[in-house]
């Protein structure tokens, strides 16, 4: 009772964004935030990147021979890559939350657990369309 | 629970847009997710990937019916509306000014609304 008013009360303020580096999240926490970025990235590139290679991909078989060619391009490959790992990081993270939101793995064990599998899976299925890419097969 | 009353009658409560949202956000993604699935199996089990195969996966009919165009539809105004939640709760947890919140806000409808335009107007061209 005496001393809990002269010692002074820790105080926890939101994080800053500089106080970020200094901040160790778990994975289920690594996860949610990735998914986060990879659906901003998938919004932005949706009308810059991905509709333009559906559109041809689609249009004409001289489009489609086009962009084949274009993508044989390293650089290209890579920006690929990127787009290929974010679709399939939300895609594993919101089948994760989908399961949660049927309250089945929300303790704290199996929550870090599942969000090692998010890892595991879409990271390997990265490397498989990755493979494939950059023609192993 | 404690109920905050204005007056003796009125009851304050939120409009429930945000269970709304909530099952939208879940409803969009099934749809998005068991699209990815049929477009996946139908990749893989199309034997040798070119151009009138890959075609056929968005332009195929049931009778009449353009299926392909329609599934291809229904899953890219899902994704826009799934977007659409997703980057306004991104604009809500990081912008504090409400005059900026509101200008992204309203960039992003128009950069969804132009993406479905642009989208709709590929593959209903074909």
């Amino acid at each position: 009772m005496s001393d809990s008013a002269s010692k002074p009360r820790p105080q926890f303020r939101n994080i800053g964004i500089t106080q970020i580096p200094t901040y160790r999240l778990p994975p289920a926490g690594i996860s949610s935030i990735l998914h986060r970025v990879s659906g901003a990235l998938l919004f932005l590139s949706l009308p810059l990147i991905l509709i333009p290679i559906f559109a041809a991909s689609i249009t004409s078989p001289e489009s489609y021979a086009a962009l084949s060619s274009w993508v044989s391009h390293p650089l290209c490959k890579l920006v690929l890559l990127v787009l290929i790992w974010g679709y399939l990081h939300h895609f594993c993270a919101g089948i994760r939350y989908l399961i949660l939101d049927l309250h089945i793995g929300q303790d704290k064990v199996s929550a870090q657990k599942t969000a090692g599998v998010v890892f595991g899976v879409s990271l390997a299925l990265t490397v498989v369309f990755g493979l494939k890419l950059f023609g192993a097969w | 629970m404690t109920e905050q009353r204005l007056g003796t009658k009125r009851l304050v409560v939120g409009a429930h847009y945000g269970t709304m949202d909530f099952i939208v956000q879940r409803c969009t993604a099934i749809i998005m997710a068991v699209y990815t699935l049929i477009l996946f199996f139908g990749f893989i089990f199309s034997s040798g990937m070119d151009f009138l195969t890959w075609r056929h996966l968005f332009t195929f009919h049931l009778g009449v019916l353009p299926v392909g165009q329609l599934l291809a539809t229904l899953a890219f105004l899902s994704l826009a509306w799934h977007a659409w939640i997703g980057v306004r709760d991104i604009w809500m947890d990081y912008v504090r000014s409400a005059g900026l919140r509101l200008l992204l806000q309203v960039l992003t409808a128009l950069w969804l609304v132009g993406s479905v335009i642009y989208f709709a107007k590929v593959l209903w061209s074909l």
